[in-house]
């Protein structure tokens, strides 16, 4: 079974958010692996394992979030491809289109991505990629079973839980609770490096930056408003929680 | 310029789900003098035309046919092109439900456009649509429009303020019939862990547990409190971790990111990835032993206390007064 991964490198989510005229900081910030997308490459590896075949992980992003693909690498997946051509960043419209290009180049019977990226937070690039190649998805996946082209899975819907069916191809995303991704071991870590890494461009693609341009527009960006401080409410226990009862009636 | 809006309102459980309301407010914020036209998919379609009306619509398209009577990505994308091109619409809102987000952007991308996912704010200016959405889980928050094409927009619940239902208003009704075909997923089962309960991302009052509630046993008071206000009960990713309840209840930048009228924080350290998930709640109450406790720092009201002390004398205090205002 082959398999490609859609990953992206998000900021560790214990970090705090600055900005500066209207752009994230990037300075010192730690990077990982998207936490959704590493659920991806988790079941990746889980249906590897059971059935054979090869992940290829892909990204669409600059330099440093070929970190991110080393790290899938050492968790077992088998080659990476990154797409760090400027005039191809854009919207999800875009990026969408992008990850198509690169999965038309590749033989697929699944694809996996996170459900949503922790730092956009706009849950498209599943759908979208899934539209573009015109095969079905299932969203926000929390358990994953698959018997020759068959599979059978059970979705996340607020909190209910949906079992579907359907054949493969097909495009999942993955949603917390799916499985509980491994740490890289030290082997892993050594022979990721000598694993395949592609790097790939607009012409590599067939795509121009005009086909794909972004059809939306970030305007401005700003940090959370800052709260006034709050009231620690003081005295017995029994004073404070009808202070507080009181105080919310208001 | 006046526009024609299309909203698609859900149900749920037989009844419309508040933020099809809060849309259908957004889609009149930007109608300017325009048209909003509402659509509901299902068997129910029908009954909620005068309430779709009561908050804004002009016109209510019902599209009742079976195999729209739960989600799916295929049929609902079929359904919704064909609704697309019977209305011609210039703005699409959808809410941020698990339908919304799950059909905006595939319905969008088959159409060729963009979408503005996920918005907290629209607001018309210079004949422009500006969204407001979070980003990073609320640590920030960015400014978009969309530049070519079609406006896509879906709408977080809870975020959009309603105006008074004006029973006046009458909307026209319209049928449409969809051709459905080569349906590729099929929903086999549906198995309802939250039946009865409040939906945790659209709950107006939330009690969360953190690793201070110790068990699974230890999450009974929160949700006796959380029964006595009408809420729901959610967790940080500590209690998950430690398997005191479902993943489907994480609040945070992994898991649901929520802004009710009310939060209350039982046992929860305050951890930044947790916070990101609910610092944009209107009123946060943190309940913790430790005074040194960061959630503190972004609580309006804090008790330094046991929670399993303070919980249960919180309910019945509610209890007594009848509820919060």
């Amino acid at each position: 079974m082959n398999i490609l991964v859609c990953l992206k490198q998000t900021f560790d989510t214990e970090e705090k958010v600055m900005i500066q005229e209207g752009q994230i900081c990037e300075e010192g910030v730690k990077f990982i692996i998207n936490p959704y997308d590493e659920y991806a490459v988790e079941e990746a590896m889980k249906l590897s394992e059971q059935f054979g075949g090869e992940i290829t992980v892909v990204t669409v992003g600059p330099v440093r979030a070929e970190s991110a693909l080393r790290t899938a690498l050492a968790m077992g997946a088998d080659k990476a491809i990154i797409v760090n051509d400027e005039t191809l960043f854009g919207d999800e419209y875009t990026i969408s289109k992008v990850l198509a290009a690169v999965a038309r180049q590749i033989p697929y019977d699944i694809i996996i991505a996170g459900y949503m990226s922790v730092d956009s937070g706009a849950v498209q690039g599943g759908p979208r990629l899934a539209e573009e190649l015109g095969i079905a998805h299932i969203s926000t996946v929390t358990k994953l079973d698959i018997e020759g082209n068959q599979l059978k899975a059970e979705r996340d819907v607020e909190g209910d839980v949906e079992v579907i069916y359907a054949s493969l191809p097909i495009l999942i995303t993955a949603q917390q609770g799916l499985n509980e991704p491994r740490y890289p071991s030290l082997m892993g870590i050594m022979k990721a490096k000598k694993k395949p890494l592609e790097r790939l461009n607009a012409d590599d693609l067939g795509l121009s930056a005009e086909e794909v341009r972004a059809k939306t527009e970030i305007i401005d960006q700003f940090a959370a408003p800052k709260k006034p401080v709050g009231r620690i409410l003081e005295g017995g226990v029994e004073k404070q929680v009808i202070e507080l009862v009181a105080l919310l009636r208001k | 310029m006046s526009s024609k809006i299309l909203v698609l309102a859900e149900a749920r459980e037989g009844k419309l789900r508040n933020v099809s309301y809060e849309v259908l407010a957004a889609a009149r914020r930007v109608a300017n003098g325009g048209s909003v036209i509402a659509a509901v998919f299902g068997s129910q379609g029908e009954q909620y035309v005068s309430q779709l009306a009561h908050y804004g619509a002009d016109q209510v398209y019902v599209v009742d046919q079976s195999e729209l009577e739960r989600y799916t990505p295929d049929a609902y994308t079929q359904a919704f092109i064909q609704l697309f091109e019977a209305v011609k619409p210039d703005v699409v809102f959808m809410a941020h439900t698990a339908v919304g987000r799950d059909l905006a952007p595939r319905a969008a991308a088959r159409l060729g456009y963009g979408l503005v996912s996920d918005c907290t704010d629209v607001v018309m200016e210079e004949g422009q649509i500006l969204f407001t959405r979070p980003i990073y889980a609320g640590k920030a928050f960015q400014k978009k429009r969309v530049i070519d094409g079609i406006v896509f927009a879906t709408i977080r619940a809870n975020n959009i303020a309603l105006g008074e239902a004006d029973t006046a208003r009458t909307a026209e009704k319209i049928e449409l019939k969809v051709e459905l075909k080569d349906l590729r997923t099929t929903v086999k089962e549906l198995v309802c862990k939250t039946s009865g309960g409040v939906d945790l991302s659209e709950a107006k009052i939330v009690v969360a547990g953190g690793r201070g509630v110790k068990s699974a046993d230890g999450f009974k008071p929160l949700e006796q409190l959380a029964k006595a206000l009408g809420g729901a009960v959610g967790a940080s990713r500590g209690a998950c971790d430690a398997g005191y309840c479902d993943y489907s209840l994480q609040i945070g930048q992994t898991g649901k990111v929520i802004t009710p009228d009310l939060y209350i924080a039982c046992g929860i350290s305050g951890a930044i990835q947790h916070v990101a998930g609910m610092s944009n709640s209107k009123v946060i109450v943190a309940i913790n032993k430790d005074p040194e406790a960061p959630i503190f720092q972004i609580a309006d009201y804090g008790i330094v206390g046991d929670l399993f002390e303070v919980v249960p004398l919180l309910t019945e205090e509610f209890r007594k007064v009848g509820g919060s205002s």
